[in-house]
């Protein structure tokens, strides 16, 4: 049966992982190809790298992170923030990313993901979409979320998936940050009206708050950052807790 | 150990290049047909869309020579759908060394199937050391219907062929090479194949 996945989630700016990493036994924690590995060791069943660096030469630091950590991490991973061409994604690839995760690009030129889907294949190209819901309405948002769009969530993720988006990532600004559990309502919608996986992010607080993502809110995967990272949930217990409540996982 | 990864153009050759360096074998990449000849084993990859990627095997004239090699062929998700009589992706026509067609998945389940899921039946040298519903990482739309030439399987839908087997030639539709480190001994055990004289 096919198990649902948990995505532990690096920020990395010039090559080192930002924000507070607090694992134990780690000889430098803002080695992300260090990090990669122990998470490959501690049950991640992939990995998300988002790229924060805003200069050029911090993202060919990034292609040579991206070459480190396929060269030693033997799960699979994803690496988004900042592509916006062809070019950008095949270098990725080659490098050794399986997927890339395309955010504004997408919104400012849609076609981008048809380009993609049609030279590297859609199981590949993940479409990152961040909203906030305003009066109801979720409405995404540009420019980690800062910058709100005329385009509604649902009818934007129908409109990638046919442009060939293989997989959504789905973050909820509402409750980015809150560790106050995922946006189930708006994932379980998305998850029923597409048919393409879907990634929750966004809240992670609890274990509770993963069986009630992949139990309520339908996800195919669940992703987080602050909860692994300063080790409040072992990745393991995680899983075990979800198997408990009889939700398939890897372990 | 002379072992060769195929590269025609389709795939993400580096993570299996690396996988193979981790088990202390250096690969080698090429689409020379009378290196490729030369080899000890050989590794036909595949990521993207079948039909696109047969076109890309008959420009080079690897279509005719890879169904003749003789020496152990590993094809690996595409890499394996190709190895098929035929494929729905893009209506295409595969090599014949497997006798079964490619299919899609239907919609009722999510499309592709992506993640780790089991593999259960196994049934070769291929999978020596590696127990009964072992997970591996899958990506992919398209499937090999269970057959007699299945040497292992999975579900998703339906159960299907993970695994396939016609003497010297040998495929996975999941990708060892991301399946942590049941998915390297998997590649271990090919490395460690008997090479018939």
């Amino acid at each position: 049966m096919l198990t649902k996945r948990i995505i532990p989630c690096l920020d990395i700016k010039n090559g080192r992982t930002v924000k507070g990493v607090n694992f134990v036994n780690l000889i430098d924690a803002g080695d992300p190809v260090i990090l990669a590995k122990q998470y490959a060791e501690l049950g991640a069943d992939e990995l998300v790298f988002l790229d924060i660096s805003a200069t050029l030469e911090g993202r060919k630091t990034m292609l040579e992170m991206v070459l480190k950590v396929a060269e030693q991490v033997n799960i699979p991973f994803t690496v988004g923030g900042g592509i916006s061409s062809v070019a950008d994604v095949a270098l990725l690839l080659k490098s050794g990313a399986d997927k890339v995760s395309i955010n504004s690009s997408a919104i400012k030129r849609p076609e981008l993901v048809n380009e993609l889907a049609e030279k590297f294949g859609n199981q590949c190209v993940v479409i990152a979409i961040d909203a906030k819901q305003i009066d109801g309405e979720w409405i995404v948002h540009l420019a980690g979320g800062t910058i709100p769009t005329s385009l509604n969530l649902f009818d934007w993720a129908k409109e990638v998936e046919v442009r060939g988006a293989g997989e959504i990532l789905f973050t909820s600004m509402n409750n980015d940050g809150t560790k106050a559990g995922f946006a189930n309502e708006a994932l379980a919608k998305l998850s029923t009206e597409l048919n393409i996986p879907i990634i929750a992010s966004g809240g992670a607080g609890t274990m509770q708050h993963f069986v009630d993502t992949f139990k309520i809110g339908k996800s195919d995967a669940a992703l987080a950052a602050s909860v692994f990272h300063f080790g409040e949930i072992a990745i393991l217990d995680l899983k075990q807790t979800l198997k408990q409540h009889n939700i398939p996982v890897r372990i | 150990m002379k072992l060769i990864i195929i590269d025609y153009g389709a795939g993400n050759i580096k993570s299996i290049q690396f996988a193979f360096k981790r088990l202390g074998v250096d690969a080698i990449l090429s689409n020379n047909i009378d290196e490729i000849k030369t080899a000890d084993k050989l590794i036909f990859p595949g990521v993207g869309e079948a039909s696109s990627a047969m076109k890309m095997l008959k420009e080079s004239g690897l279509d005719k020579i890879i169904p003749t090699l003789k020496q152990p062929v590993l094809g690996i998700c595409l890499g394996m759908q190709l190895m098929c009589n035929s494929s729905e992706e893009g209506n295409t026509t595969g090599l014949g060394i497997f006798d079964v067609a490619i299919k899609r998945f239907s919609n009722a389940v999510k499309v592709p199937q992506m993640g780790w899921n089991t593999i259960s039946r196994l049934k070769s040298d291929l999978f020596t050391g590696v127990k009964e519903k072992e997970f591996m990482y899958l990506v992919h739309s398209f499937y090999a219907e269970n057959c007699n030439e299945s040497i292992a399987t999975t579900a998703y839908e339906i159960e299907y062929a993970a695994a396939l087997q016609n003497d010297n030639f040998y495929g996975v539709q999941f990708h060892p090479e991301k399946s942590g480190l049941e998915g390297e001994r998997i590649l271990k055990n090919f490395l460690e194949l008997k090479i018939k004289n």
